[in-house]
């Protein structure tokens, strides 16, 4: 008997605490200094991520702008103090800064994306970039004319080289001979919000004799979608679906679904599934993807669709195998 | 009008009434985004001098002492020094390479007044150059702070991306310091005399700016060099006449001002990300102009200053994260009306509210008048 009333007590105890849990569930976002509204990354976690999971749960998430490091860590350890959980860091800038808050805060959970930190108490989301701009850099090499493709980095990270290298190594898995010129925007932050520089490289690059060019730039690339259309070559968009920007001059972007994975993880804390630890998110898992939708359906015919799947299906079936730059700071195509 | 007018006026009474004409107009801006200005206020009092964000207001507050008094050392002699930038810039640097090098050789008592050397040796060397130019070739100050801090930070990309870069980070940083060389931080020599206090990035070289203050206000008004400095920003022609080299004075005041502004890099880098991060000086070089024409180039006054635009830096950043229609920038709008009104319309109010003491001392003296005469 007193075991019975011991364990129904329990019982009613972890229910009510679950209950509260369940109510008291306070999610927050801070987002890098590009701020929520850059038309790239952070947008792409506003967007996919914290408004469709505020709309679909009826829950709010709070959100943060910094506007310099040292508020960086003060907001990330005022929304701990106040008990939001979990608090998603956007951007590899955030690393130093979300290290060590959760070393002060190891019962909240942190997510950062774009950046592994080792914490019992940090979950870190990588992309593998360098697949999904494998595929990308396959259509490119196959709806290229001149065998010459482009693409255009923004900050020179090694992350942007990862893109880098996965896009040669698809246009060369099409065509061993094809041509990929790869250019930087700039070694700041700034890089990836210069759009008169991005028109400026795509430009140079077209003059060589590229028709395609990607840009893995942020609000660089708008300034290179641009001069695409004004010359009449096609562009590759990238992060969010950015085919619609330039609709006719897309020829299709690589999806980066940092939106989704946020998302996700606010879904597995409510429900208890959130883990630590780092996940890689691929082709496979949807971490990253090609668009393709009703603005560049007429540039895409149905039988390179066939092919760009076919590939897809290989590097998930790990017949293709992407080399990563990151894992050993060197491209070798 | 000037001599007419106390001190009290002109150091205390014009500057408050402009700081809170600039918050009227800044409670309207409030008003017109739905705030309630009077709720925004308390959050943003609360924020910045509260017990959790006042380490924060005075952290910023270090730093904008520091580039405040560079900027006011080189208005005594007449120069506009704009490249605080660029200068506190090169003077986290300067620190950076001596923690990197020494830093754990070395105890902490002998590691700081080098890096402190450090920090103003290349604070002072990167406001050398243009110091020379101004002084021997005529270029302009103005000019060639502003292009120094262009060509500082592309400097610095340079030596982050390619020389100095962690290649464990995917962010252009330099390696950490070795422990040993940190700067003690508030908290923690608290925390060593048993109080426990909310933690904030302030630390040590708070009180080394406000040392700095001390220094400068010696050096400007109690020195023989400090005369010259203040002749030459009077009348550079004159102080050429009474025997002083202007070009002497150009180029000293000016590596005072950038060896100030180079400190600010102790705070940033010995002091909080304990590395050398891209753009970590984030404007204060700036704001240090205005701190400069806010407190009236006096220490003191730069030392308020400082004080009034680190609460509104920490005051602002919680009134963003409290209230969710306010835009970050807001902070910005707010600093621009206080310069506004403190440094670009200085002399809108100055004719009525010098007439106010005046007409009560002519009242005063007629009272007395008539005092007399009936006695």
């Amino acid at each position: 008997m007193k075991k019975l009333i011991a364990s129904v007590v329990t019982a009613g105890v972890a229910m009510s605490v679950s209950s509260t849990y369940a109510a008291d569930f306070k999610p927050a976002v801070v987002y890098d200094q590009a701020g929520k509204f850059d038309k790239s990354f952070n947008e792409a976690v506003y967007r996919n991520g914290v408004t469709p999971f505020k709309a679909d749960k009826g829950i709010k998430v709070r959100e943060f702008e910094p506007k310099n490091d040292a508020q960086i860590e003060q907001g990330l350890r005022k929304l701990a103090k106040r008990g939001f959980q979990p608090i998603v860091a956007v951007g590899f800038t955030m690393a130093s800064s979300v290290e060590k808050i959760a070393k002060e805060f190891p019962n909240v959970k942190f997510t950062i994306i774009d950046e592994k930190v080792d914490q019992p108490n940090v979950q870190s989301i990588v992309f593998k970039e360098h697949e999904g701009a494998f595929l990308i850099g396959a259509l490119a090499a196959m709806k290229s004319q001149t065998s010459k493709v482009g693409f255009i980095g923004g900050m020179d990270i090694p992350l942007i080289r990862r893109f880098a290298c996965g896009y040669s190594q698809g246009a060369k898995y099409v065509q061993k001979k094809a041509e990929v010129f790869v250019n930087m925007a700039g070694s700041t932050p700034t890089a990836f919000n210069d759009p008169a520089k991005g028109a400026e490289l795509a430009k140079s690059q077209f003059s060589k004799g590229a028709d395609v060019v990607f840009a893995a730039a942020g609000g660089t690339g708008l300034g290179v979608y641009q001069a695409a259309k004004d010359e009449g070559k096609l562009a590759i968009g990238v992060d969010s679906n950015q085919n619609h920007v330039q609709p006719g001059t897309m020829l299709t972007s690589m999806v980066k679904s940092v939106g989704v994975a946020t998302y996700k993880t606010y879904e597995d804390a409510q429900t208890g599934a959130w883990r630590a630890g780092v996940q890689q998110l691929g082709l496979k898992e949807g971490g990253v993807d090609w668009a393709l939708d009703e603005h560049n359906r007429k540039l895409v015919t149905v039988e390179d669709e066939k092919k760009v799947n076919e590939i897809k299906a290989k590097i998930i079936s790990g017949e293709i195998k992407v080399h990563d730059f990151m894992s050993t700071g060197a491209c070798n195509v | 009008m000037n001599q007419s007018m106390p001190n009290w006026v002109n150091y205390a009474l014009i500057p408050v009434i402009n700081v809170l004409l600039a918050f009227l107009v800044s409670a309207i801006v409030f008003v017109m985004i739905d705030i309630n200005p009077i709720e925004a206020a308390e959050v943003m009092i609360k924020g910045a001098f509260g017990s959790e964000g006042l380490g924060y207001t005075l952290y910023y507050t270090t730093n904008l002492i520091f580039t405040g008094l560079a900027v006011s050392v080189a208005f005594h002699a007449g120069l506009f020094n704009i490249g605080g930038e660029g200068q506190a810039y090169l003077g986290g640097l300067g620190v950076v390479l001596v923690c990197l090098g020494f830093g754990d050789q070395l105890p902490l008592f002998i590691l700081m007044p080098l890096c402190i050397l450090g920090a103003a040796f290349f604070g002072a060397a990167w406001a050398f150059i243009p110091a020379y130019l101004q002084a021997k070739r005529g270029s302009h100050i103005v000019i060639t702070t502003i292009m120094f801090n262009f060509l500082a930070s592309s400097l610095m990309v340079y030596l982050l991306v390619n020389v100095m870069k962690d290649p464990r980070q995917m962010a252009p940083v330099s390696s950490a310091i070795p422990e040993a060389s940190q700067l003690p931080s508030f908290q923690d020599m608290m925390a060593a005399i048993g109080v426990s206090i909310g933690s904030s990035p302030l630390n040590l070289s708070f009180f080394f700016a406000l040392i700095a203050c001390v220094l400068v206000w010696i050096y400007v008004w109690h020195t023989r060099w400090g005369y010259e400095l203040r002749s030459v920003g009077f009348n550079r022609n004159a102080a050429q006449y009474a025997g002083i080299s202007h070009v002497k004075v150009i180029v000293v005041t000016m590596m005072i001002s950038g060896a100030l502004s180079g400190m600010m890099g102790i705070n940033e880098v010995q002091g909080v990300s304990h590395q050398l991060k891209l753009d970590f000086v984030a404007g204060y070089g700036f704001t240090g102009i205005a701190v400069a024409l806010m407190g009236r180039n006096h220490p003191i006054g730069v030392i308020l200053a400082s004080l009034l635009f680190g609460g509104l830096y920490q005051g602002g950043s919680d009134l963003a994260f409290d209230f969710e229609n306010v835009d970050r920038e807001i902070v910005v709008v707010i600093q621009g009306l206080v310069i506004l009104f403190s440094g670009a319309l200085e002399h809108m109010l100055r004719p009525q509210i010098v007439k106010i003491p005046m007409l009560y001392a002519k009242l005063r003296a007629s009272n007395n008048q008539n005092g007399s005469a009936e006695a």
